[in-house]
């Protein structure tokens, strides 16, 4: 349950959701991509009410999630779930955008005729990533793209989301991993229990000692 | 010897080629839906109905040559059955999908009795005869004797099979099947419109079956309104045998299906010494899907459903 949450992204931001375990983080990407019904209140993306609508027109609208877990399709090569992520109605050449994605992630062009299912979990999570890009989202919502990867791999997928920041994508990112996340940052929200506990610029929520018990869960 | 076991070899081959065009539209329906579609076998029976249909029709009208009289009842049946595919889905399952899985089920039961009986009353119940395609003439071959209608059921059956491997595995539409097959949700956050692919599965899965179900009629020279729900389960069986929600499962189940029934009901009798007979034909087909059911339950070709991929198909 959410109670009350009041999230904003301006465009060219990288807004992190931070809390702890069951906090509502995942819940409330869920909500903004149609996935979880939302009863109340307001969604707008780029002006235009996304209310209820279905999650793929979500996407379509260039607002893509890249989920929890990263959700790989199995069974289906690399290249088979860049072409399944890609939207030709985003007005952008398959092709550009998977030179773009291969430029960023190389191992994926290395196998990309490899089944997805036979890829690391950090070469997984990448895909995930690349698949997401493919719609050309203008806004991408990443849910912990860390989790489960090792300090080396965290690392370089944060630069990645630096990158991307600069190519012009607005993010939502949700972490656990907040440190990482309050540093690469314009702006935090700390969530409670289905709340909305604190919120302000990435370096004041980083350097605030009273919130950091929050967001660590302490 | 030799003779006799090419003549069950391509026996096998033809009825197996026929169980598996079947199966491919429970597996596919079932990869995105988790639906057993029960009415399935009902598309298989009004294949050879509507095309008999469009044959009188065609010729009553006259005028044109027979081969292209032929030509156009198979793609009037095919893309007609389809169609109904489509309907049956839109209005009987779809408005029954947020009631969990069994809700559509057993719509998809009631749309079976409705279809058989609707050819029932109309047609009637009796068995009525159902003209060659092809010319059926032996051929010896080897030494056995195969004829032109087994050989013609063989080469379409795998043409069909090619054409929708090729679909579903080199086009972004058949890419999208495959997705929506894996993870309805996931899809749907790529931006894949999965109600279009549910209806593009319900448009393939019944015309390949009207397919079978033209070729069944003319390789028995026989259609009856029964007719689906006793393939169509036999089929079933072949798609579970395969892995059920995987497409070349369901070819290599229809085919080992037809290679186990012909073979058992050829041998049997044999190693019996005339103990037990042809009679035992059927016994084989659901022999094979206890055992599946037992053994290996995600079919020679499935996913193995660990609680795992039960739990993040659930969530995401």
């Amino acid at each position: 349950m959410l109670f009350g949450i009041d999230l904003e992204v301006k465009a060219g931001e990288i807004v992190t959701i931070i809390g702890a375990n069951g906090a509502g983080k995942t819940t409330t990407l869920r909500s903004i991509s149609g996935l979880t019904r939302i009863y109340g209140g307001t969604l707008t993306f780029k002006g235009r009410s996304i209310k209820g609508i279905a999650p793929e027109e979500v996407t379509r609208l260039g607002l893509a999630h890249c989920p929890e877990g990263r959700q790989i399709l199995q069974r289906l090569t690399v290249e088979e779930n860049l072409i399944a992520g890609y939207l030709p109605e985003r007005g952008q050449s398959f092709d550009a955008i998977r030179s773009d994605v291969f430029a960023m992630f190389p191992v994926l062009k290395e196998r990309r005729n490899s089944l997805a299912s036979r890829m690391s979990g950090g070469q997984q999570q990448m895909l995930a990533i690349g698949r997401s890009l493919m719609a050309s989202p203008e806004l991408l919502m990443l849910d912990e793209p860390s989790l489960g990867l090792a300090p080396k791999l965290i690392n370089q997928i944060f630069e990645i989301i630096i990158s991307l920041s600069n190519a012009g994508i607005s993010l939502i990112v949700v972490e656990q991993n907040a440190s990482v996340a309050l540093e690469i940052a314009d702006y935090a929200y700390v969530f409670d229990a289905g709340r909305c506990s604190a919120e302000g610029g990435a370096r004041n929520v980083l350097n605030d000692p009273g919130l950091k018990e929050a967001y660590l869960g302490a | 010897m030799l003779d006799y076991l090419l003549q069950q070899v391509i026996f096998a081959l033809a009825i197996g080629a026929i169980y598996g065009l079947i199966a491919l539209g429970y597996t596919m329906v079932y990869g995105v839906m988790r639906l057993i579609n029960f009415a399935h076998g009902e598309f298989f029976m009004l294949g050879p109905y509507l095309f008999t249909f469009t044959m009188a029709a065609l010729l009553a009208l006259g005028g044109l040559p027979p081969l292209v009289d032929t030509i156009v009842a198979i793609v009037v049946s095919f893309v007609a059955i389809g169609v109904l595919g489509i309907a049956v889905e839109r209005f009987a399952y779809r408005p029954l999908r947020a009631y969990g899985r069994l809700a559509p089920m057993l719509s998809a039961l009631g749309m079976s009795i409705v279809l058989q009986n609707a050819i029932r009353v109309t047609v009637g119940p009796q068995p009525v005869h159902f003209p060659a395609i092809v010319p059926n003439s032996p051929i010896e071959m080897l030494g056995g004797m195969v004829t032109t209608t087994q050989l013609g059921i063989l080469a379409a059956a795998v043409v069909l099979m090619a054409g929708l491997t090729a679909f579903v595995n080199g086009t972004r539409i058949g890419i999208w099947i495959r997705a929506a097959s894996e993870s309805w949700t996931t899809s749907s956050l790529l931006g894949i419109r999965v109600n279009r692919a549910v209806s593009l599965i319900f448009f393939i899965g019944p015309g390949l079956g009207a397919m079978a179900g033209i070729m069944y009629a003319s390789y028995y020279g026989i259609m009856q309104p029964t007719m689906g729900s006793a393939v169509g389960l036999k089929a079933f069986t072949a798609a579970i045998l395969g892995g059920i929600g995987s497409i070349p499962g369901a070819m290599l189940g229809g085919f080992l299906l037809g290679a186990i029934e012909v073979f058992g009901t050829a041998f049997l009798p044999i190693v019996s010494g005339g103990a037990v007979g042809t009679e035992y034909r059927d016994v084989f087909a659901f022999a094979v899907l206890i055992l599946v059911l037992l053994f290996k339950p995600a079919g020679l070709l499935g996913e193995t459903v660990t609680e795992e991929t039960v739990v993040a198909k659930k969530d995401y």
